[in-house]
């Protein structure tokens, strides 16, 4: 078959009619690519998009994310690749509307969320969306574990296109999977309310109490998240129609309770108090960075504010703090005032209006909740001042002494102190002697924890303790921990932060009473040690292994044995509510052993 | 009794046990079995056979019970999709029970159940409940037109639930327009260009408002959305600030990191004087700061996305570095994103701090983490020069530890001190040749030979320093092996006397006894060099080196505004475009800042300028990486490496351009030795042959190489795309592209059988067109194209059929027929084909050509979406388009003589 004849015989055929053949003035008709279109169904096209453009677009970006950059041609391919763009601007933004849309959203959400055991195991899951394998599970333990090997663990792994978003919680793994650019964050956020929310259904999250409520599980996991967008994930009100009771729930009864998609999602209607009130709690604790030579690197001051409401109806609350910010936009004198650095609020708290005028108002859920935290950073020094000298005579003993002081007022008192103090993992057979309290080798953490019932400030204590060492010294490398304290100091605040009014107004008019209590608790610190004077345990002298013995100074021999620079250390661990005891009224006399707050019988004076 | 016990029953034949509890007549036991069942299938075991059974527990007055039997549904409905059908009923009745909440959970259950038999029931349950009474069935059933969606797109829009949708935005529930902005948000994923959103200032203004009342969620939901809007000037960008700013205080991370989003892209369009541009700075700081006491996990996206923002906007952290202080417990992921995040704050104000700290890291346990921060002692050198000898006096402080890895990351990290600051700190090479022989690791062996050999003359052993390596030469990693190749030669041409020994043995162990290509060609290489002209080799491979600068490390500007965009995401984690890792076109839509607009000028503003205004600043396709330069070059061009380009890649490029020289006809001589006659030097552009080449220069070079080369090779070709897919033409797939060569066009088509019969008598046509583009030959397909059969055809084009002006210009409009049917597609083609290669017009000629236009002739019109520009980049593309060709003028006479 000739070619020629082909055409020809093919244009005979008459199949070329179905193209507009217009005259070339036509096409300056502004409908003229409409009607080619509509009579020629077939052949409309797909949006045409001009490959070439695209693609040299691409080689000039890729120039860009390049080193190269700076060179001529980069800029040449910049000019290149942006008049391409300008181009295909100019020809697409008609075809759209007059307004252009801007590019879509991130798809915000996961996949199917699992809980796995600490195996890796898959206990329970939800799948959201359907996109993603629910057998993709199976990669995550593997990755997580090389990933670990490697030393580069982090929340988010990736096998092929899935990705992986976790956390860990108690002998639990949450794992949320997706195959899109997911806003992170609210992943992340996601699976911290989850667990929250479980936690308070099972009170404790794990393996067990998994198992043992699947079906609320299941129910929760349902109600909590749609198609990876979270939906309720308020636990009180889930509470109040998804109850551990299932046959609670029978015959139509039940009802959404309108909480759930009002906009005040937090709180239900009709609450009822014989009594009504509100404690204030006004929570502190310092945060420190100390150097090597004692000086404070950063300091922060920690706080939170929680409520424990027990008011009827739906009240509105507003509360009156000495903000400086406040004071100077209503001209009060800035005096014993405390500038507040950020504050992040409950979403109860009207946003805009504190942006607006400062005012902290809002319609309180009921029961416990963190109204507020903020944060300031100011010069504080450590509350409770460590110094330490470890002695460590390798092959033999290590002699531990450690004084505390206590640098707050002296008509203040700190609660449940403990002193934790690390050791060699391999010592063996304590002894120890304090001025005041008790001390105790906790061989599985590797500390010594000394603990004070109540230390008054202005205070000095000691304690020694004393280990022996194994001849044969262990090859790994040890970290070197910091000497942890937790304590809490009640009716003290280190930012000198006030509740000045707290305003209860509720239709019905009826009076409520607050109650505010100020405690400051240990919060972070780091404190170095002292660098480059003295051999200290570093990694550069542990590190070099058989180099070290070959040089090395007789085992005999105190090689680590000069002291250490004295150690102001203390860190971490906010004292839980259960080392805090009730506590008799101290300090202010006008503390008269207030009203004691039905839900945990701590007493509370009013602001 | 907690719900464990359900686990334990694994007896044999409990599958007919179940079935005959599922069919018990008392309720409990009825409860009991499907509890049961789920409890098998939590652990993994297969009980769909027990479907129908379980289906009929369904109708049920049990809240939890059906809740059960749903779940049930779900898991299974998909392998059981005849059988699903017989729960249609249930869910439609349930969709109109009087309990809201079983309304809800019926048309959420549905959505979820992925069975296109089962949709179609779906439709009109879904209708009724969009408009339900109870704002809980709302909010639930806007989420479930978003997942109909996903399974059959074309029914939400037959249907009119887009236009649903949309109404539910103005609904007077927060939480149902949160959901509605959601569900529009995923839908409008998969339609990039369509206009669902609709945003303009009334719906921003009810999201705003919505704002307020919603849950954190739906707040994430309605800050994400208005992320995507773009205001139409700076007034309107201040005002969505303005009412955005008060989430900055909210206690949920995500909530805060959206609200940021949207500020650090609306800040774009505020000038910079403005009093409110400040304001909007400091504020936002202090929330930036709060992220860092979050969950690690939140912490960490939060530092990744700081990273980002560090670079787009370093003055709003500027005086926040010590929040950045590693804590000892901080978990290494976060370690190491501080530490990353300190240098790029780090300045001359803060450096003492930091490299105090920075010492500090160095003598911590975990090596991952020393070894980055020894590593960040040298980019801060690097980064602010004032601080460079202190930075080297601590390095020297590091290496007097002898801790091995710390030694060798400080060497690696000098090598880099002395290319920014080169000839300031010989001082220091005593000291790390002292440290010679514990290196071990190749990237530490190599830069203490490029040092060595870069400061040959000053070292006085450096011959006998550089021959030790020499005896264990095969086996180095080819990354030591070249740098010592270099290094030797280096040491030749300034020590030429004693060292000429080591040079003939270094030449010989790298092209004769190593079968590494890239060794072997820099040694020839090397050996030309020095047997031609040794003044040349000198200039070549002692040439200057370009500084390095801390540049290297930044991320490249169009991505960092890309990246902005996405805060808060995954893309923003990875610090990757989402193209780099999401599959498939859905979902893969560039994004980049809006261009600042003020309000005076507003007749520029992207909404109301027409088509044709220069509305390039916004540019809404941004390329990605990943393209045929890099291919070609096999370079890592990719994301910025921490620490400054590796000597290494440059010198491979050094080669590529000697050998682009034309020397590979060379490369099968038998060089004699030194001053051997037959050479001849290279060209000069190839002068940063040595290590000292950026990448830079190297590229150009390379576009100068191949400029001599392209009018052998023929163009750029672009990869074939697809043009006809299968689905559209019964089975016939067509790809292609355009080619020139030598003179010629031609149209190269892949035709693929796709459908399970034999295709036969093909035959091509084209339509009408601007150039007059024509096959100058059938289609010849010789044998009939048999199922998953593919062919490659190459079809010669002429330019003389006939012509007919296109929109666009370079529309090509195609007619494929063979014997199932006749079809038609239309694609573009590339202008450069048109072009002849030896472009060059005599200029007289030109403008005779030129006059001889009659004047009455000359119109105006704009060349659309024509390639040329972009081409330009292209190896070899340059050269046609950069050309007066035929067509230009054939253009001129085509398009404006007929008139």
């Amino acid at each position: 078959m000739g070619g020629g004849e082909w055409v020809e015989g093919w244009l005979a055929a008459g199949w070329v009619d179905q193209w507009v053949v217009g005259r070339p003035g036509d096409s300056s008709h502004p409908h003229s690519r409409e009607q080619r279109e509509s009579e020629a169904g077939q052949l409309a096209p797909p949006e045409p998009r001009p490959a070439a453009v695209l693609a040299s677009a691409d080689s000039a970006a890729h120039l860009r994310a390049s080193p190269l950059r700076r060179s001529h041609l980069g800029a040449h391919l910049r000019a290149g690749a942006s008049a391409g763009r300008r181009k295909q601007r100019r020809r697409r933004l008609p075809a759209l509307a007059p307004r252009l849309p801007g590019p879509p959203a991130a798809t915000m959400s996961a996949s199917a969320v699992f809980i796995l055991d600490v195996k890796g195991k898959p206990l329970i899951s939800r799948n959201y969306k359907g996109d993603v394998a629910m057998s993709e599970i199976e990669h995550f333990m593997p990755l997580l574990m090389q990933r670990e090997e490697e030393g580069a663990l982090a929340p988010l792994l990736s096998h092929g296109r899935v990705h992986f978003l976790w956390i860990k919680h108690s002998n639990l793994y949450l794992v949320a999977t997706t195959l899109k650019n997911a806003n992170a964050s609210l992943v992340y956020s996601f699976l911290y309310k989850t667990v929250e929310v479980f936690s308070e259904y099972f009170k404790e999250l794990e393996e067990e109490s998994i198992r043992d409520n699947f079906v609320i599980v299941y129910e929760l996991l349902d109600e909590l998240m749609d198609f990876g967008f979270p939906q309720t994930t308020d636990s009180k009100i889930l509470q109040e129609y998804i109850t551990q009771q299932g046959n609670k729930l029978v015959t139509g009864k039940s009802r959404v309770p309108p909480t759930v998609t009002n906009a005040v999602s937090w709180r239900s209607e009709g609450l009822k108090y014989k009594k009504n009130e509100v404690f204030i709690d006004v929570i502190e604790s310092v945060n420190l960075l100390v150097n090597a030579n004692g000086s404070v690197l950063l300091s922060e001051i920690v706080g939170t504010i929680k409520l424990k409401v027990f008011l009827s109806g739906m009240p509105e609350l507003r509360l009156g703090l000495n903000d400086r910010v406040l004071f100077e936009l209503t001209g009060r004198s800035k005096n014993k005032s405390v500038e507040l650095e950020d504050v992040k609020f409950h979403q109860c708290v009207r946003l805009s209006r504190f942006d607006n005028d400062r005012t902290i108002s809002f319609i309180p859920p009921d029961g416990d909740f963190e109204l507020m935290s903020y944060r300031l950073s100011t010069q504080v020094k450590p509350l409770i001042w460590i110094e330490s000298v470890i002695e460590k005579f390798s092959h033999s003993r290590v002699e531990i002494m450690v004084k505390a002081k206590g640098q707050f007022k002296k008509q203040s008192v700190a609660n449940g102190v403990e002193i934790s103090v690390p050791v060699p993992s391999d010592a063996d057979s304590p002894r120890f002697k304090t001025s005041v309290g008790s001390a105790k080798y906790v061989p599985e953490k590797n500390v010594v924890i000394w603990s004070i019932k109540s230390f008054p400030g202005g205070k000095e204590y000691l304690m020694r303790a004393h280990f022996g060492l194994p001849s044969v010294e262990k090859e790994e490398v040890e970290g070197r921990p910091p000497i942890g304290v937790k304590f809490e100091i009640p009716y003290f605040t280190v930012s000198g932060i006030q509740v000045r009014y707290m305003k209860i107004i509720e239709k019905s008019g009826y009076q409520a009473l607050p109650w505010v209590r100020y405690i400051t608790q240990s919060g972070g610190c780091q404190c170095r040690h002292a660098a480059g004077g003295g051999p200290r345990r570093r990694p550069a002298e542990r590190g070099r292994g058989p180099r070290r013995r070959a040089g090395g100074a007789p085992p005999s021999a105190p090689r680590a044995g000069a002291p250490r620079r004295p150690e102001p250390l203390w860190q971490d661990g906010a004292a839980g509510h259960d080392v805090w005891q009730p506590h008799h009224c101290l300090g202010a006399p006008q503390a008269r052993c207030q009203p004691q707050c039905p839900g945990c019988h701590r007493h509370y004076s009013s602001p | 009794m907690t719900d464990s016990k359900y686990f334990t029953t694994t007896k044999k034949g409990e599958i007919f046990e179940l079935k005959a509890e599922l069919n018990s007549d008392k309720k409990e036991k009825k409860k009991e079995a499907v509890k049961k069942v789920i409890a098998s299938m939590t652990v993994g075991k297969d009980v769909s056979a027990l479907f129908p059974d379980v289906v009929n527990c369904m109708q049920t007055d049990n809240l939890e019970l059906k809740k059960l039997v749903y779940l049930y549904l779900m898991n299974y409905a998909k392998s059981q999709p005849d059988m699903a059908i017989m729960a249609v009923n249930t869910f439609v009745k349930d969709c109109e029970d009087p309990n809201p909440l079983i309304r809800a959970l019926a048309v959420r259950t549905m959505g979820c159940i992925r069975v296109d038999k089962i949709t179609e029931y779906l439709c009109e349950p879904l209708r009724k409940c969009l408009k339900d009474e109870d704002p809980y069935v709302r909010k639930t059933a806007a989420v479930c037109v978003a997942k109909l969606h996903d399974i059959n797109a074309q029914l939400v829009e037959d249907q009119g639930f887009l236009d649903t949708l949309k109404d539910l935005i103005s609904d007077s529930n927060p939480m149902v327009v949160a959901n509605a902005v959601a569900a529009l948000s995923e839908i409008a994923e998969s339609h990039p260009s369509s206009n669902l959103l609709d945003l303009n200032p009334q719906s921003i203004n009810k999201l705003l408002t919505a704002l307020n009342e919603c849950t954190e969620w739906g707040q994430i939901f309605i800050l994400d959305c208005l992320a995507n809007y773009t205001p139409k000037d700076d007034r309107e960008a201040q005002s969505i600030c303005e009412r955005v700013t008060p989430r900055l205080s909210h206690a949920n991370s995500a909530v805060v990191l959206s609200a940021v989003k949207v500020l650090m892209k609306f800040m774009e369009m505020l000038s910079k004087d403005l009093d409110y541009y400040g304001t909007l700075l400091k504020k936002l700081a202090p929330p930036l700061v709060t992220l860092l006491s979050a969950e690690p996990e939140l912490q960490y996206v939060a530092l990744r996305n700081i990273n980002l923002i560090v670079q787009k906007r370093p003055e709003i952290l500027k005086h926040e570095m010590k929040v950045f202080f590693v804590k000892y417990n901080d978990p290494i992921y976060v370690k190491l994103e501080k530490l990353d995040i300190m240098i790029r704050l780090a300045s001359q104000a803060n450096i003492a701090q930091v490299l105090a700290e920075l010492k500090e890291y160095a003598t911590e346990v975990d090596v991952d983490f020393v070894r980055k921060a020894v590593r960040a002692i040298g980019r801060c050198a690097i980064k602010v020069e004032q601080s460079a000898e202190r930075c080297v006096s601590t390095l020297l402080d590091l290496i007097q530890t002898k801790v091995n890895y710390v030694v060798q990351e400080a060497i690696v990290v000098i090598k880099d001190i002395f290319r920014k600051y080169p000839n300031k700190y010989e001082s220091v090479i005593a000291t790390l040749c002292e440290n010679l022989d514990s290196l071990d690791e190749p990237e530490a062996r190599a830069a203490m030979i490029w040092i060595v050999g870069e400061y040959a003359e000053r070292i006085d052993n450096a011959d006998e320093l550089l021959e030790s390596f020499l005896e264990g030469f095969h086996d180095e990693s080819t990354q030591v092996q070249l740098q010592l190749l270099t290094a030797i030669v280096k040491l030749f041409l300034k020590k030429p006397t004693e060292t000429q020994e080591l040079v003939q043995q270094v030449l010989s162990l790298a092209t004769q006894d190593s079968d590494n290509p890239d060794l072997r060609d820099r040694g020839y290489i090397y050996w030309r060099l020095l047997s031609t002209d040794p003044v040349a080799a000198k200039e070549v491979v002692l040439a200057e080196k370009p500084l390095i600068s801390e540049e290297t490390d930044l991320i490249e500007p169009t991505l960092l505004d890309e990246l902005i965009c996405y805060i808060g995401t995954l893309a923003s984690v990875y610090h990757k475009p989402p193209s780099a890792f999401v599959e498939g076109g859905r979902g893969v839509v560039h994004k980049s800042l809006p261009p600042r607009t003020a309000s005076n000028e507003s007749t520029e503003s992207p909404e109301t300028a027409p088509a044709g205004a220069p509305s390039g600043e916004q540019p809404d396709v941004i390329p990605t990486q990943g393209d045929l330069l890099g291919d070609l070059l096999n370079l890592d061009l990719g994301p910025p490496v921490s620490g400054p380009p590796l000597a290494t890649s440059s010198v491979q490029m050094g080669a590529v351009d000697l050998l682009g020289g034309g020397l590979d006809s060379l490369m099968g001589d038998e060089p004699e030795g030194i001053g051997g006659p037959n050479f001849v030097a290279p060209p000069a552009a190839a002068v940063p042959a040595n290590l000292g080449a950026t990448m830079g220069s190297g590229l150009s070079d390379l576009f100068d190489l191949t400029s001599g080369v392209g009018t052998l090779s023929g163009s750029y070709v672009a990869p074939k795309a697809v043009w006809l897919p299968a689905m559209k033409a019964k089975g016939l797939e067509i790809s292609g592209t355009f080619t020139r060569q030598v003179g010629s066009i031609s149209m190269d088509l892949q035709l693929t059988n796709k459908a399970l019969q034999v295709m036969t008598d093909f035959a091509i046509q084209f339509n009408r067109n601007s150039f007059g583009l024509a096959p100058a030959a059938p289609l010849q397909v010789h044998a009939p194209l048999s199922p998953n059969q593919t062919v490659e055809i190459s079809l010669p084009l002429n330019t003389v059929g006939s012509v007919m002006k296109m929109e666009p210009l370079n529309n090509l409009q195609v007619a494929v027929k063979n014997n199932i049917d006749v079809f038609y597609f239309s694609t573009l083609y590339p202008l450069h084909i048109l072009f002849v290669e030896d472009g060059k017009m005599d200029r007289q000629m030109f403008l005779a050509t030129w006059k001889d236009i009659p004047n009455e002739n000359e119109a105006q019109f704009q060349i659309r979406d024509c390639p040329l520009n972009a081409e330009a980049g292209r190896p070899g593309g340059n050269k046609n388009a950069g050309s007066t060709g035929e067509w230009a003028h054939k253009a001129l006479f085509i398009l404006f003589a007929p008139r």
